[in-house]
């Protein structure tokens, strides 16, 4: 059994993450006898109330202070991880760009296992944590073991365990800069030069309080008019899945999920959306979901309030037309 | 610049209903279509367009069965110059760690500039490639949708990251880069393009040819291992509306107006 287990704190502007609520109760999920240590890593001010608002909820608080983490590159925080850690540690990161930036190669470096995208917990018996991932973008699960006995990276799904709200923790902030600089800043042959913002679109989806959402079961290009003219009926606006953005078929505005757009429309049809975790994770404020797809297992009905089982080439036109009578 | 791309031969869901087999071992291959993972298919197009810009090699290396073959033919066809085919059951077994270890001994026997994975693959981990550059103490970007190569020693890489938005950085040669879905479009491989390939001979190594110790892959030395396949039964799930056409349409108008689906 692990007696500490380390969490690894996002923010961005003073702001904390969602996620870091949520890696207390994952930590809990692993052993709820262990201490759980938040790391928190930036620069000044902004890490100092990052830090204070943190011990609230762990009962301690680990700072990393440094001009070279002003914008977190995971090739330097890497370095300096490593040198802060225990033996061993068991390490848990968010798993969004930047924990699968930092993650992989922290386990090597420290020499631990790494399990990736956990989205619950079932048991640590001898060493051996017994955890649930997912493969095929969600359409199947597993159970993994993995042995943490020589410690572990952790990577989880953001949303995946509840966050704490106790805020009570009373904790204690340990500033840890000296032993993580000691040595010099690593990670020089990487070096962050800035940030581009997203392109805008001519349609703000982020606005729109009812999307019609369009995927992979388009099949060509050609298709997606049936698509906006079901949307024209309705009055509503056309986003998309990542697979419509990769093949240059809609603008990336358009694109809903973790790495485009978070949208909260009021109703949302996902049309030949598999309805994968980076897509529903760009979807908030829980609207009414409609899902329209050919394959009855598509993970989107699982998260859906109604469900069609239809080729939506065939099917959208009849929708669109059937609205269109109704007018 | 001399460029290795890592691939890996996956069933393709987007043509497959992935399902679990009766007793949960696995999920279930009969009829499968495979093919090159998609993400692994973008890296090597922008292998062969950055080849094609300033020169150098494109190598496409894989690890599996006799069937990893196909997939590295097809990448080949495609426009990679060199293929090697990485094939031991000594292999079996391995975890991510275990994988990106037999790839260092590849790169190790080669003089790369750069090394490109996909950012993830069947499974989802999206591992193979940190941990590569980590072993080779290589600096490393996830998740890369733009390449520009600036000097024999550096490229300036996007990544993509939360929102849209794109994190710029400079990296020094040699390094490993995950590559992200998107970054460019993948040219058509077509039936003579691989019959154009077919008779190229592609060299198979095994563990004892990389130097690769026994003890460090395979199912002995993973600390991470695959217990079972599941369907998780996930709340209630969906209302599923049935009938004809016109009856689910019906249904489906008078939802859509009782939740402010119409303007």
């Amino acid at each position: 059994m692990p007696e500490q287990i380390f969490a690894y704190i996002l923010h961005k502007n003073g702001n904390v993450d969602d996620t870091a609520a949520e890696l207390i109760h994952a930590a809990n999920a692993i052993s709820p006898e262990a201490s759980v240590v938040a790391v928190v890593a930036g620069s000044g001010d902004e890490l100092q109330a990052v830090c204070d608002e943190m011990a609230k909820t762990y009962a301690e608080v680990w700072k990393i202070d440094s001009d070279a983490l002003v914008y977190i590159n995971a090739e330097v925080l890497r370095g300096l991880l490593v040198r802060v850690l225990p033996k061993n540690p068991v390490v848990l990161v968010p798993h969004e760009h930047f924990g699968m930036d930092l993650s992989p190669g922290l386990s090597v470096k420290l020499d631990a296992a790494y399990l990736p995208d956990v989205v619950a917990f079932e048991g640590l018996e001898g060493g051996l944590l017994k955890a649930v991932r997912e493969e095929y973008s969600g359409m199947v699960s597993t159970h993994v073991t993995c042995d943490i006995r020589e410690g572990a990276v952790i990577t989880i799904r953001p949303g995946a365990f509840q966050p704490d709200e106790s805020r009570d923790a009373g904790g204690q902030v340990l500033d840890k800069t000296d032993e993580a600089v000691d040595g010099g800043i690593p990670g020089g042959n990487r070096r962050y030069l800035e940030i581009v913002e997203a392109e805008t679109g001519d349609v703000d989806i982020t606005k729109s309080d009812v999307l019609v959402s369009v995927g992979r079961g388009i099949e060509d290009e050609d298709n997606l008019e049936i698509v906006f003219d079901l949307a024209k009926s309705m009055g509503a606006d056309v986003s998309c899945s990542r697979p419509i953005v990769d093949a240059k078929w809609l603008e990336k505005a358009r694109q809903v999920g973790t790495s485009g757009q978070t949208v909260k429309p009021k109703v949302y049809l996902a049309c030949g959306i598999s309805g994968s975790f980076q897509h529903m994770g760009g979807i908030k404020g829980a609207p009414f979901i409609v899902a329209i797809n050919k394959n009855a297992k598509a993970p989107i009905f699982q998260v859906a309030d109604v469900g069609v089982v239809a080729d939506i080439v065939e099917f959208l036109p009849d929708l669109a037309d059937a609205i269109g009578d109704t007018k | 610049m001399e460029i290795l791309v890592c691939v890996k031969r996956v069933p393709d869901s987007s043509e497959n209903e992935i399902e679990v087999n009766p007793s949960g071992t696995d999920i279930e291959r009969d009829d499968l279509v495979y093919s090159v993972n998609e993400w692994d298919n973008y890296a090597v197009e922008e292998a062969i367009q950055i080849r094609d810009k300033v020169g150098g090699s494109v190598t496409v290396v894989s690890i599996g069965d006799e069937d990893a073959e196909e997939v590295i033919r097809r990448e080949m066809a495609m426009g990679a110059d060199n293929g090697i085919h990485l094939s031991d059951e000594s292999f079996e077994g391995s975890d991510g760690r275990g994988f990106a270890t037999i790839l260092k001994a590849v790169v190790d026997q080669g003089n790369y500039d750069l090394i490109l994975t996909g950012a993830q693959a069947d499974d989802g981990a999206g591992q193979v490639g940190g941990m590569l550059a980590a072993l080779l103490d290589y600096p490393y970007a996830s998740l890369v949708n733009l390449i520009d190569v600036l000097d024999g020693k550096r490229i300036k890489v996007g990544r993509e990251i939360a929102g849209g938005h794109q994190e710029m950085n400079e990296i020094d040669l040699p390094c490993v880069l995950s590559i992200q879905t998107g970054i460019n479009e993948p040219r058509y491989v077509g039936i003579r393009g691989i019959r154009k390939v077919a008779s190229i001979d592609i060299p198979i190594k095994g563990a004892g040819d990389l130097g690769v110790g026994t003890e460090t892959i395979g199912a002995a030395a993973a600390k991470v291992k695959r217990q079972d396949y599941f369907v998780p039964e996930l709340g209630e799930g969906a209302e599923m509306l049935e009938g004809s056409t016109d009856e689910i349409v019906e249904k489906l108008i008078e939802l859509l107006k009782a939740k402010g689906g119409f303007k």
